[in-house]
């Protein structure tokens, strides 16, 4: 029964943890280069900046739902079991995401390394 | 990549390892959870382990909208993974969880997929549907610093 309820909570998290990675990371895009932007303008205007942005604040919700799935799982399951497979499987989620949504171009090494991850969590899931 | 970028990926993987091991710990003193206590899910954040093990995740965020900013989703989430391998190195010789050996294997394949990727540019000219560069990237100066090896240019 735990077992099933650790799974669950994998799901839930790899599911919300993807949808908040492409939706910051989108952010993070519009703003630009946060180091050069600290330097030029300091770190208020870089704040103003990100708080500027109506779907940060999207990824940083659909985050705070991973974090609590991941609290939930951690008290069920084992830390060497639900981190890396929720982790890792939000991985191969995001290169999907990540070329639907974000146009990013995911070249056959990249894919190499989802599918490489990919085995790695059913090895850990045994 | 300057050495800046690499010391703000390394962050990323030591801040994350480092805060999910601690939530960990704390989340063992707690015992099991149940959705009809919600109450002692909110209280959670009361356990000094798990205290320190936010502000951990919230200095792993900080340099994870960082990398953001400046890289491609796909290069950021693998180059930064090695930090699996080394929550399972945490669970088993800090807090002696079992590591079967074909969870080791696992390990082992994790930190090969890291290798490829983190081998390639960390950033790729995103494209409109055109298949035009588009500016935002243009200006980022992804597209003259790191141009992108002919095998990336696949779609």
């Amino acid at each position: 029964m735990n077992d099933l309820y650790a799974w669950a909570a994998i799901a839930l998290i790899t599911l919300a943890a993807t949808t908040g990675d492409v939706l910051l990371a989108y952010s993070m895009k519009r703003v630009g280069h946060v180091g050069e932007l600290w330097q030029s303008h300091g770190l208020v205007a870089v704040v103003k900046r990100i708080l500027s942005i109506p779907t940060f604040f999207l990824g940083v919700l659909a985050m705070a739902v991973a974090f609590y799935s991941l609290l939930f799982g951690l008290s069920w399951g084992n830390l060497s079991l639900v981190v890396p497979a929720s982790a890792s499987l939000t991985f191969v989620a995001n290169a999907v995401a990540a070329r639907i949504f974000l146009h990013e171009r995911v070249g056959r090494r990249r894919w190499l390394a989802a599918i490489l991850v990919a085995a790695g969590v059913a090895f850990m899931a045994m | 990549m300057t050495f800046k970028k690499y010391l703000v990926l390394a962050g990323i993987t030591i801040f994350s390892t480092l805060g999910d091991s601690l939530l960990a710990r704390g989340m063992k003193d707690l015992g099991g959870m149940s959705l009809h206590n919600v109450s002692g899910l909110l209280l959670a954040i009361l356990n000094p382990w798990v205290t320190v093990g936010i502000l951990l995740l919230l200095a792993f965020f900080a340099s994870y909208m960082s990398a953001l900013s400046w890289a491609d989703l796909t290069y950021v989430l693998p180059a930064t993974s090695l930090g699996y391998v080394l929550v399972a190195l945490v669970a088993h010789f800090g807090f002696h969880e079992e590591i079967s050996p074909t969870r080791w294997v696992g390990i082992a394949l994790i930190a090969a997929g890291v290798g490829f990727v983190a081998v390639g540019p960390s950033v790729t000219p995103a494209r409109d549907s055109s298949g035009n560069v588009t500016e935002s990237n243009v200006r980022l100066g992804a597209v003259s610093q790191e141009p992108v090896p002919q095998e990336e240019t696949k779609p």
